[in-house]
């Protein structure tokens, strides 16, 4: 930790010494490799559009520790005009009101031209307080989808065009994989407990994950996702697992299961719309893209899928006001249409605006890439009720994590479905509480 | 007392001289520590915006935790294991090297290298070699019949750590247990084995009691090692899992208070932890200071 505040501060002092005329308007994000080089000449391309301000990234690791450190600055007052925090995050900012300066309000103040309604719907519902509002800025969303092997499915005699639609169908195809030798394992996934296997699941078969609206109602709602679906969903995963249709990724994101489906261990890989671009560039083999599956034990029409990724937040304290004109002349500029589907085009990331989306159908991208728009379909198909629209809860990172030594313990045989996620509910209402409590005197 | 004394003219020149330690143990230990008991008393949301003064609520809580509790106990079983398998491993690894005529010191040398290993770094390599998917160790056991996976069995989770942790105090330890048998008196030994003792008969009697008080002061720095200083090797091999089975209590503090943002039971646990550190050091003063009885 220290090290990472040292770290901080050398770059606080880095990017303070380089004084110019521009005012500099400092960016805390959590995109290494290929999306931070991309995020990286966004800002570049801001700052030659104009001379007035100074857009500054600084990559500050991953999600969580992005946002820790945030904080950690913002108790120190040396907190980034921008900083980029994870959709788990949400809860914990939206609590924070002294700390956080709402987009919608920051627009409003510097006279920027803003307009919710420009924004796709799913996206923008995550991220607006009860009153409508939009409280920070949508940039990198996603959304879980499927990728699978061909060549793997060919080997194992299935149809290569033809993708898993349902679980059972999934656990049917990888069975075939396992058997015949096309691969070791059917399928993997990222984030098995939580935003693909617990929070999407719960989405899109329709199943509630807590009270309130899934907390967009208040402070006060508690989590309920210890249902009879979801535990019998969790059953069957360990039943996939023993027979080695289904190969556990490691908590969190996952660690291990990108590897297993580039090294052609799994034939099928469930991670967040925007791997795109890893799977394609590690893959040596035919990638198919499809749609989540779903559960036709409980739903026969799937909801839309709730959204992940990040958006940008902008932290009040700035001594100086002008950043904070330059963050929403940023901010103006990243919702320019090209802009936008520039990024969504080379990220995998949805694309944020309508225009965007009609911009890359009118230049004909998604003829072009196929699966490429799998996405956004998904996230917009039928109309998103209380249990599809997302979920949110404060602390939910903590929350997670203790979903994840549930689903261990499930996999592990000590636990099933039901006793795992009944106890995951009451740990993560015990966060809840204390959450609540901290937040509201 | 026979020590020389010396006795400053000046009153204010001693404390001048020791200011800068001073100083810097008031900024660095006393006053973060100093926080750390504030905030453990305290309710406060992650900003530092809000905060409640809640008395011994974060305490108490500690107590009726479960998984504190859980976090308590791995950590007897975590630092006992190391503290077992790396001073087992030294002595032995030293006992072998004192027997050595030449290349000594090659040998010796060559042991001391993993000291020199940043703990992330070894954590790591542990973790590649006993990666599931991709390590060579559990591609190995696979052929004994033996499905090693760390993610999710909280034994082979527990032995990795160990293993990781347990590796890199090797090397310390056998510097001390190499001086500690190079100062055994070799008339004693010669002694024994004119008399007719074997080599382990010899060990046993004489050379390992005499070694105990080395012995003993290692005991407790590994002890201490394994309790505070292992923070990384969890960090980058298990982080804590499955199902909490390796969270020890210094990465409960990290998770709880850094990744989950629950900064006044995270403060409690690091007081209680710092209680844990005064008793080891009055430990040490009390019966180190004073020599093992043998």
């Amino acid at each position: 930790m220290f090290k990472k505040l040292s770290i901080a501060a050398a770059a606080i002092a880095l990017s303070a010494t380089s004084s110019m005329a521009a005012t500099e308007v400092t960016w805390w994000h959590a995109m290494g490799g290929k999306l931070g080089q991309k995020l990286e000449d966004v800002a570049k391309k801001f700052n030659e559009s104009q001379s007035e301000y100074k857009i500054v990234p600084v990559y500050k690791g991953t999600y969580p520790e992005t946002l820790t450190a945030a904080i950690a600055a913002f108790r120190a007052g040396q907190q980034p005009a921008i900083v980029q925090v994870f959709e788990v995050g949400t809860g914990t900012m939206m609590a924070a009101k002294g700390a956080v300066y709402p987009v919608y309000q920051l627009m409003k103040d510097a006279g920027e031209p803003w307009d919710p309604s420009k924004f796709l719907a799913p996206v923008t519902g995550y991220y607006t307080d009860p009153q409508g509002n939009i409280l920070s800025m949508p940039f990198n969303s996603s959304t879980p989808i499927l990728y699978y092997n061909k060549d793997v499915f060919q080997k194992a005699g299935l149809n290569p065009d033809v993708a898993p639609k349902t679980w059972a169908e999934l656990g049917e195809m990888s069975k075939k994989i396992v058997s015949s030798g096309a691969a070791k394992c059917g399928f993997t996934m990222s984030y098995g407990a939580s935003w693909v296997g617990l929070e999407n699941y719960s989405a899109i078969q329709d199943l509630p994950y807590g009270t309130k609206q899934n907390g967009f109602g208040g402070m006060d709602a508690r989590l309920t996702f210890n249902g009879p679906h979801q535990a019998a969903f969790w059953d069957q995963l360990k039943k996939w697992h023993d027979d080695g249709s289904y190969k556990y990724g490691g908590p969190s994101g996952g660690a291990d299961a990108a590897p297993a489906f580039y090294s052609q261990q799994c034939a099928v890989y469930m991670n967040s719309s925007a791997s795109r671009a890893d799977v394609i560039a590690n893959s040596k083999f035919n990638v198919g893209f499809a749609p989540m599956p779903y559960d036709d034990k409980v739903t026969k029409d799937p909801k839309n899928s709730i959204i992940g990724g990040a958006t940008l937040w902008v932290l009040n304290g700035q001594k100086n006001k002008e950043v904070y004109k330059g963050a929403a002349k940023f901010f103006t500029y990243l919702s320019q249409p090209d802009i936008q589907a520039d990024w969504h085009q080379f990220t995998g990331y949805l694309p944020i605006t309508n225009a965007a989306y009609e911009l890359g159908q009118k230049q004909g991208y998604y003829a072009k890439n196929p699966g490429s728009d799998i996405a956004i379909k998904q996230i917009t198909r039928g109309t998103p009720d209380d249990n599809s629209k997302g979920v949110r809860f404060g602390n939910l990172s903590q929350i997670r994590d203790a979903l994840d030594q549930q689903l261990e313990a499930v996999l592990a045989g000590k636990k099933t479905g039901q006793q795992a996620l009944d106890d995951g509910a009451k740990q993560g209402n015990a966060i809840l509480t204390d959450f609540q409590a901290a937040n509201s005197n | 007392m026979q020590t020389k004394r010396t006795v400053f003219k000046s009153r204010l020149l001693p404390y001048l001289l020791l200011a800068p330690q001073l100083i810097i143990t008031l900024i660095f230990f006393v006053w973060p520590a100093g926080q750390a008991i504030w905030q453990s008393f305290l309710r406060q949301d992650p900003f530092g915006m809000k905060d409640t003064f809640i008395w011994f609520a974060n305490y108490t809580r500690l107590l009726g935790d479960a998984d504190y509790m859980n976090a308590l106990g791995v950590t007897v079983v975590f630092s006992i294991g190391v503290t077992a398998l790396s001073m087992g491993a030294s002595l032995l690894l030293a006992v072998c090297v004192n027997r050595v005529i030449r290349s000594q010191r090659f040998y010796t040398t060559l042991l001391v290298w993993p000291y020199a290993v940043a703990p992330a770094a070894s954590g790591l390599l542990w973790w590649f070699m006993f990666n599931p998917s991709v390590g060579i160790i559990p591609y190995g056991l696979n052929y004994l019949g033996y499905n090693w996976n760390f993610r999710l069995n909280p034994n082979d989770a527990m032995i990795l750590v160990i293993i990781a942790a347990a590796w890199k105090q090797i090397s310390y330890n056998f510097l001390f247990f190499v001086a500690g048998l190079q100062s055994v008196p070799h008339s004693l030994t010669e002694a024994a084995a004119i008399d007719g003792a074997g080599p382990v008969k010899r060990f046993w009697t004489i050379v390992f009691p005499l070694l105990s008080p080395t012995t003993f002061f290692l005991a407790v720095i590994n002890i201490t090692y394994a309790m505070f200083d292992t923070f990384p090797i969890i960090d980058s091999t298990t982080s804590g899992g499955p199902a909490q089975s390796t969270n020890i209590l210094v990465y409960k503090v990290y998770a709880d208070g850094f990744i989950g943002l629950n900064l006044g039971p995270s403060a409690a646990q690091s007081v209680v932890l710092m209680l844990i550190v005064v008793l080891l050091t009055i430990v040490q003063f009390r019966w180190i200071e004073r020599k093992v009885q043998y």
